[in-house]
């Protein structure tokens, strides 16, 4: 198992530089750069922000000073935030893209599973029609949609929670967003859980169970919601390090001061080191998830074995 | 982070959200939409209105606004100048701190300019101190820093020596570039001087935290010399940038002021807020340009015919909800002494401006056999490009075939500077100062952000005696003829609109003055 998990962190290595290699690249076929605005800069100010900042070296010197940076853990500072380094930009915002992706993967998960599992078991029957037609309108209603239509009810009509902003991170702030991003994760996780249950609970060994005489309860809970399980795991790997990451609509509808705003703000703004230090995140957030799921279909699928 | 984690802090934050709700704190806070995140507090690092409204309240320079946006005594109590306009004399402000409790003297002026031009400090704006003897040169690298032409003659006065008679000084000192900024504090946090907690300022307010992409919130400084009358104790600066939800936050109470709302609602928002909507000529202009190097842009008279048919009126009415005002002349009106001066069609109807413009457009061979070819470029925006679409239809009737092309604003805007082939492009000016030279230097030969690249000797003439004419009254005169033959005679751009500001004020906020540059310092408001 250790060694397993030592050679799919050494092969991520090339990855990550692979990654980075193409996104460095791909920024700075872009047109503009970070000083470009409406308010065009005089020849001579360009050239001196430029020159702080290495951009007037050539684009291969630049490429290797960055990858320099980097391995000694240096993701540069911002060109357009200049007060802040990109390490505290993202660690700014990763502490609330993760806050509030953590909660929104948790709630689907629960919910999302209990609801596919209440369904498989009363299948074709009204419980189970309830569930698939909620599954299919949380997945159907954008977000951009139901994040305004929430901010409507909760946070003008009834008050019940702020209209948008993080201030002090106040329950109150999160609970919209929250919703927002977990309603179409709820109706994915409903529906993976609802098909392969069914799989599952058709499946011999559960048959075999049954006719042991089983309860009901450990027929369900211990034999078929393992191997039901696994579609869900591998759903929710990179599931999670997408949502960990965050949503660029959501922050924007809820002024969020997360990732995912980061990455298209900094995109936007040519803000190079910015866009680069957020594909870092998100690769090693992505292979380290799909880590994870890997690791855990061993637990939970005894066929499964890495050694 | 675990979910354990997440779950204490989000009961934490409930219970900060209880003890506030219950009056724990009487303290004044104004929550003050801004428009997103300023890209630096020091303010020699700055250029936009965003960091603008921030810093007034942190620092203060020489002079410093009042509500109405007219330039007051700032950290200088009074001043004077030579003879020739050349030397001027700053009487530092006795009393005047820093919030470590410091005076504020000529010195911190003196280190402050100096930084702002060195090339080292790459100070964006740092054009706004060219006025200043040796300024451009140190900039450029051609003279040391230090060579700058200030002194300080004693603590408490300070000599600038300008390279000419600058009557807009006075103004330009109103501008963040111009700021003082503690040299003791810089030298000892280097880059981090600006973090909460380091940052020494000397205006109304103190910062005391910066979340990114959410809120600054500053407090009072209760070593600013004028902190008696200052009402609001906390002000928290609200990055917005989602003008929709920006609407529902002020709705919901949330924030008490923005700067900005959604044009495209703005009949059914006036209806619903009514006066809390303010709107009012702002000094900026929203303009195209033409390539004028290239055929057929070149020909002045295909050029007017142009401008003539776009149907300013229906634009600033229909597409910007009438937040934006038909613009005639390049020089917004508004600046004491100016003359603005207009096409000739200005006072004209729509209908005989379209009949002459169809006139021209037929002696040029232009009609619907031989179509004209124009394409638009414009920066990505709703409104640019329904702004474009609009010309595009108001112009088919000449046989004119408009076609659009957007790029993000990146993109547009290092199109424009390296001179691509466009024909015709979007641009948009704000003015730095009140001044009508701030406009008009964009039709100076050779200056970057004339992009029309329009060369006219006459034209930088005017411009040139103007910035050495020490009396106002005439140097204005020859800034307007500058404008009656750059602008109104050779169209080196088409004005379109003027700008507008969009401000929307809750009752609740008082002392809030309208003025064309929309400047609002936090210490003339109060809340009730």
């Amino acid at each position: 198992m250790l060694r397993y998990v030592i050679r799919r962190v050494l092969t991520a290595i090339p990855t990550l530089w692979l990654i980075v290699t193409i996104s460095f690249f791909m920024m700075r076929l872009a047109p503009g750069g970070p000083f470009n605005q409406e308010k065009g800069l005089q020849p001579a100010i360009k050239a001196n922000l430029e020159r702080v900042y290495h951009l007037d070296a050539p684009l291969w010197k630049q490429y290797f000073f960055y990858l320099d940076n980097l391995l000694h853990g240096d993701l540069g500072p911002s060109y357009v935030a200049v007060d802040f380094t990109v390490a505290e930009k993202l660690s700014l915002g990763l502490r609330v893209s993760i806050e509030l992706g953590l909660s929104a993967l948790v709630l689907a998960l629960i919910i999302g599973g209990a609801m596919g599992i209440y369904a498989a078991l009363n299948q074709n029957k009204l419980a189970d029609y309830l569930v698939i037609a909620t599954a299919t309108a949380g997945s159907t209603i954008p977000n951009f949609v139901i994040g305004p239509l929430f901010q409507l009810v909760f946070g003008l009509w009834l008050v019940w929670t702020t209209v948008g902003g993080w201030g002090d991170g106040a329950l109150v702030n999160k609970i919209g967003p929250v919703f927002t991003l977990s309603l179409p994760q709820i109706a994915i996780v409903a529906r993976l859980m609802r098909g392969s249950m069914i799989e599952a609970l058709r499946s011999h060994h559960i048959r075999t169970a049954r006719a042991m005489g089983l309860s009901d309860w450990s027929v369900i809970m211990k034999h078929a919601l393992r191997g039901a399980l696994l579609p869900v795991i591998s759903y929710a790997g990179p599931a999670a390090a997408a949502l960990l990451t965050g949503s660029v609509v959501v922050e924007t509808i809820f002024s969020i001061p997360g990732v995912g705003r980061e990455f298209v703000l900094g995109a936007l703004n040519r803000d190079y080191t910015v866009v680069m230090g957020t594909v870092v995140l998100i690769a090693i957030f992505t292979i380290v998830f799909n880590l994870i799921v890997d690791l855990l279909y061993a637990l939970v699928d005894p066929r499964v074995r890495y050694d | 982070m675990n979910l354990h984690i997440g779950l204490k802090s989000w009961l934490a934050g409930s219970t900060m959200l209880v003890m506030t709700a219950s009056g724990a704190f009487a303290e004044v806070v104004y929550n003050r939409g801004n428009d997103g995140d300023p890209s630096s507090l020091d303010p020699h690092k700055t250029s936009t209105v965003v960091e603008a409204h921030i810093l007034r309240d942190l620092f203060e320079g020489l002079t410093s606004q009042n509500a109405k946006a007219e330039v007051i005594p700032g950290a200088a109590e009074s001043w004077s100048a030579s003879a020739d306009g050349k030397v001027l004399t700053f009487k530092m402000r006795a009393g005047a701190a820093w919030s470590d409790g410091s005076p504020v003297t000529a010195h911190d002026f003196v280190y402050s300019w100096n930084r702002a031009v060195d090339p080292a400090t790459a100070s964006e704006y740092a054009y706004m101190l060219a006025p200043v003897m040796n300024a451009e040169d140190i900039t450029a690298g051609k003279k040391k820093v230090g060579e700058l032409g200030v002194k300080a003659v004693d603590d408490m006065t300070f000599e600038v020596t300008l390279n000419a008679s600058t009557p807009y000084f006075l103004e330009m000192l109103t501008h963040q570039v111009t700021f003082p900024v503690n040299k003791a504090n810089v030298e000892a946090k280097g880059a981090d001087f600006t973090k909460p907690g380091n940052l020494v300022s000397n205006g109304a307010y103190t910062l005391a935290e910066f979340v990114p992409n959410d809120h600054i919130k500053l407090v009072k400084n209760a070593k600013f010399y004028d902190a008696a009358t200052v009402q609001i104790d906390t002000v928290n600066f609200i990055s917005l940038e989602d003008r929709a939800t920006a609407m529902k936050r002020f709705e919901a109470g949330e924030v008490d002021t923005n700067g900005d709302v959604p044009t495209e609602q703005l009949a059914d928002l006036k209806a619903k807020f009514g006066d809390k909507i303010k709107l009012g000529a702002y000094l900026g202009t929203y303009y195209y340009t033409f390539k004028i190097k290239k055929a057929p842009w070149d020909n002045v008279k295909l050029r007017h015919a142009i401008s003539e048919a776009i149907d300013r009126e229906y634009i600033a009415e229909k597409i910007w909800q009438n937040s934006m005002i038909p613009a005639y002349s390049y020089v917004p009106p508004g600046i004491g002494g100016y003359e603005t001066r207009t096409v000739e069609y200005s006072e004209k109807s729509q209908i005989d401006r379209e009949d002459e413009a169809k006139k021209v457009l037929a002696e040029l061979g232009y009609g619907p056999d031989n179509p004209l070819k124009m394409e638009i470029s414009y920066n990505t925006s709703e409104n640019h490009k329904n702004t474009a679409v609009a010309i595009q239809e108001q112009l088919k009737p000449l046989g004119i075939e408009v076609t659009m092309i957007n790029r993000d604003g990146k993109t547009h805007f290092d199109y424009l500077e390296q001179h691509g082939d466009f024909d015709v492009a979007r641009v948009g000016w704000i003015a730095d100062y009140k001044d009508p030279e701030n406009f008009l230097a964009l039709c100076k030969s050779g200056t970057g952000n004339n992009y029309s690249e329009y060369s006219n000797p006459e034209f930088d003439k005017l411009l040139a005696d103007a910035a050495v004419e020490a009396d106002a009254a005439k140097r204005m005169k020859l800034l307007s003829d500058a404008e009656a033959i750059g602008v109104a005679r050779d169209l080196c751009l088409v004005p379109l609109l003027f700008y507008g500001y969009k401000n929307v004020v809750s009752d609740k906020i008082k002392g809030w003055e309208v003025n064309v540059m929309d400047v609002h310092p936090t210490r003339f408001l109060s809340k009730e």
